[in-house]
């Protein structure tokens, strides 16, 4: 029997309360699998994962394993990861090269090359095909299944395994002007970015929402992170403190569940701060950069952000560092993170070196920010489990009632530097999924009708 | 037994003798070193390395056999787990000692084990050794707050200098036997 649970009574973002129940329950996080993380669209990947045909990427969609491939006729594709004979994990490297897929098991075979197959994941090679099953098996069914929603946005790839997903780019609404500004080149030329080789994949003991819902707007935490100021551990061998940033905003979009902490549009570009890159040489490509930006972007509204999340479990650092994170559930408390850096591809290496090593000591398990912020993740979680601790909800409350549209973007709102305005947004966001409400009621100003 | 194959034996003893006084040097020099971070005596542990020290830490990828060029991420261009000189690990030191480091607030006990050590390389000889290269196994298994525990085992190859009539570490490779890592942070040093 299933369990119904009063999804309304567990997210009250009216009063600033939610439940713990959210961060530790099981039934919850199974239900979770099946509404949120099979329907929403989910980051996937990079292009630069696959750059040839035949190239493969294994990734996950909530618990499900998927392989990112690029076929011959150059189709990026995402296909479950799971032998539809048995259920064995057909592709089982991280990342490689591979005409065909062959399940290790019983010998399935597979491939995506539409020379050979209509549909690309088709059944294409049977042991004992004749002798056992006379010939005769539908090929497409038992093919690996394909994912119905595969975008590439700006080299980041994304999926979704509702065929009634509405459009990628309505999902995102207005912020993909601000997932741009991770994706797009310093010098406000679109996309131009790249990845760096080996995706950092990690375990945390809490749960998923609670490293996505940090991302989204969480500029409160800032004790969290004296240790990493007083270390000053900023961009060139470490020198400089990295708070020394202008306030942030807490900038979310009501209705779609994302947000970040940015500024607002704006028709002028920030001035370039000289210096802050310690060495003279990458100074002077920076500001090369700036003065290209401000021409390229002459007096176009852009906006800034510094980290944000789009609903459910991407989360992105924009500026320096500049990321992309995977909160992949594992469990109600358990949470596998993945960390892919980005850098322009075009950059010369001495300034992709000074990044990467920023970027590793800035984010992921050695980073110095980040190691601190993963043990909060997981005391909160432990300290959260019993049963009296479950009776009492969290506090939401900050900044509540302070919500001002902001001018420029479609269904954003600001509500000012310290406020929960974006985890209340996440989390309502999250209640309309697990209501399991339609499309229809949860993409309301949505032009198509599909 | 003639007086030249006795010069010669003496002469094969005093090779291997130096041999083994030199290993035993740069095993004395590791267990020193571990001693000093199990102690968390960070600042004396930052005294051994040298100046131009390269600390890093690959990630290792599930490739096929025939694929092990591509086992671990590349040096100088890849994401790794960690990618270090001095003044980032001297920060990461400063970071432990400002007390609101919570990733080892209360700290982490640590015990840093090595074997298998090797000598790789001497220049110029083992009996003026200056420029050494090693390889051995480590364990370090961390324990924090009430129950959390931690195991990091791997390969690790380092490069040792002479400087003031004792070792320097140059060059410290960590090979860590994991793919996902199962550690949720690393504010140990290996
Ligand atoms: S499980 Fe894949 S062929 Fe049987
Ligand atoms: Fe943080």
């Amino acid at each position: 029997m299933e369990n119904e649970f009063d999804i309304d009574g567990l997210v009250d973002t009216e009063n600033g309360v939610i439940s713990r129940e959210l961060f530790v329950n099981r039934d919850l996080f199974d239900r979770e699998l099946d509404r949120v993380f099979a329907r929403a669209w989910l980051l996937v990947g990079h292009e630069g994962l696959v750059p040839n045909p035949d190239d493969y990427f294994v990734s996950r969609m909530g618990k499900d394993s998927v392989i990112l491939t690029r076929n011959r006729q150059g189709e990026i594709l995402v296909l479950l990861n799971s032998c539809p004979h048995r259920g064995m994990k057909v592709c089982r490297y991280d990342q490689g090269n591979a005409p065909v897929f062959t399940c290790p098991y019983h010998g399935w075979s597979f491939s995506t090359n539409r020379e050979r197959v209509d549909s690309p994941g088709a059944l294409v090679g049977v042991p004992r095909f004749e002798e056992g099953y006379s010939g005769q098996l539908d090929r497409e069914k038992w093919g690996l299944p394909r994912c119905p929603n595969v975008v590439n946005y700006k080299g980041s790839i994304w999926a979704s395994w509702d065929p009634d997903a509405p459009a990628f780019e309505d999902y995102l609404g207005d912020m993909k002007l601000y997932l741009d500004t991770a994706l797009d080149h310093r010098d406000g030329t679109p996309g131009g970015s790249e990845i760096l080789g080996g995706v950092q994949k990690w375990r945390v003991r809490c749960n998923w929402k609670t490293v996505s819902e940090n991302f989204a707007g969480d500029l409160y935490h800032e004790v969290s992170h004296i240790s990493a100021n007083l270390a000053e551990i900023g961009m060139t061998k470490g020198k400089g403190r990295r708070e020394a940033l202008p306030l942030r905003y807490a900038i979310g979009f009501d209705g779609l569940g994302h947000g970040g902490l940015g500024f607002p549009p704006s028709y002028e570009e920030r001035p370039f701060e000289p210096g802050l890159y310690g060495d003279p040489e990458i100074d002077d490509y920076f500001r090369d950069i700036h003065a290209a930006r401000v021409r390229n972007l002459g007096d176009r509204l852009r906006v800034g952000i510094v980290v944000g999340t789009i609903f459910p479990n991407m989360s992105f650092h924009a500026d320096q560092p500049r990321s992309l994170l995977f909160a992949h559930p594992v469990s109600a408390t358990e949470v596998e993170l993945w960390r892919m850096y980005l850098v322009d591809a075009d950059a010369p290496q001495s300034v992709k070196n000074m990044l990467r090593q920023y970027y590793l000591r800035y984010s992921g398990p050695g980073g110095m920010t980040e190691a601190d912020d993963i043990e909060n993740w997981t005391s909160v979680t432990t300290a959260s489990e019993g049963a009296i601790a479950r009776r009492y909800g969290f506090n939401y409350q900050l900044g509540l009632g302070k919500e001002q549209p902001v001018e420029g973007l479609r269904g954003a709102v600001q509500s000012g530097h310290y406020s929960e305005g974006n985890a209340r947004i996440y989390y309502r966001r999250w209640a309309q999924f697990m209501k399991g409400d339609s499309w229809a009621d949860m993409m309301p100003g949505r032009s198509d009708d599909r | 037994m003639t007086v030249e194959m006795s010069i010669e034996m003496t002469m094969g003893m005093q090779a291997e003798l130096q041999r083994l006084l030199l290993k035993d040097s740069v095993s004395e020099f590791f267990v020193r070193e571990a001693d000093l971070l199990d102690a968390r005596k960070f600042d004396d542990w930052l005294a051994l390395l040298s100046d131009d020290i390269r600390y890093w830490m690959p990630m290792a990828r599930n490739v096929a056999m025939d694929d092990f060029d591509r086992e671990f991420t590349a040096e100088g261009l890849d994401a790794n787990w960690m990618d270090e000189g001095i003044e980032t690990l001297r920060q990461r030191v400063a970071q432990l000692a400002t007390g609101v480091h919570w990733a080892e607030q209360p700290p982490s006990r640590t015990t840093h084990m090595i074997s298998n050590l090797q000598i790789m390389s001497v220049e110029p000889d083992a009996a003026a050794p200056q420029l050494v290269t090693t390889r051995c196994r480590f364990l370090v298994y961390r324990n924090r707050l009430e129950t959390e525990q931690d195991v990091f085992i791997g390969k690790r190859n380092d490069t040792l200098r002479r400087e003031a009539k004792d070792w320097r570490l140059v060059r410290r490779e960590i090979y860590l036997d994991q793919n996902v890592m199962l550690a949720k942070n690393i504010s140990v040093f290996f």
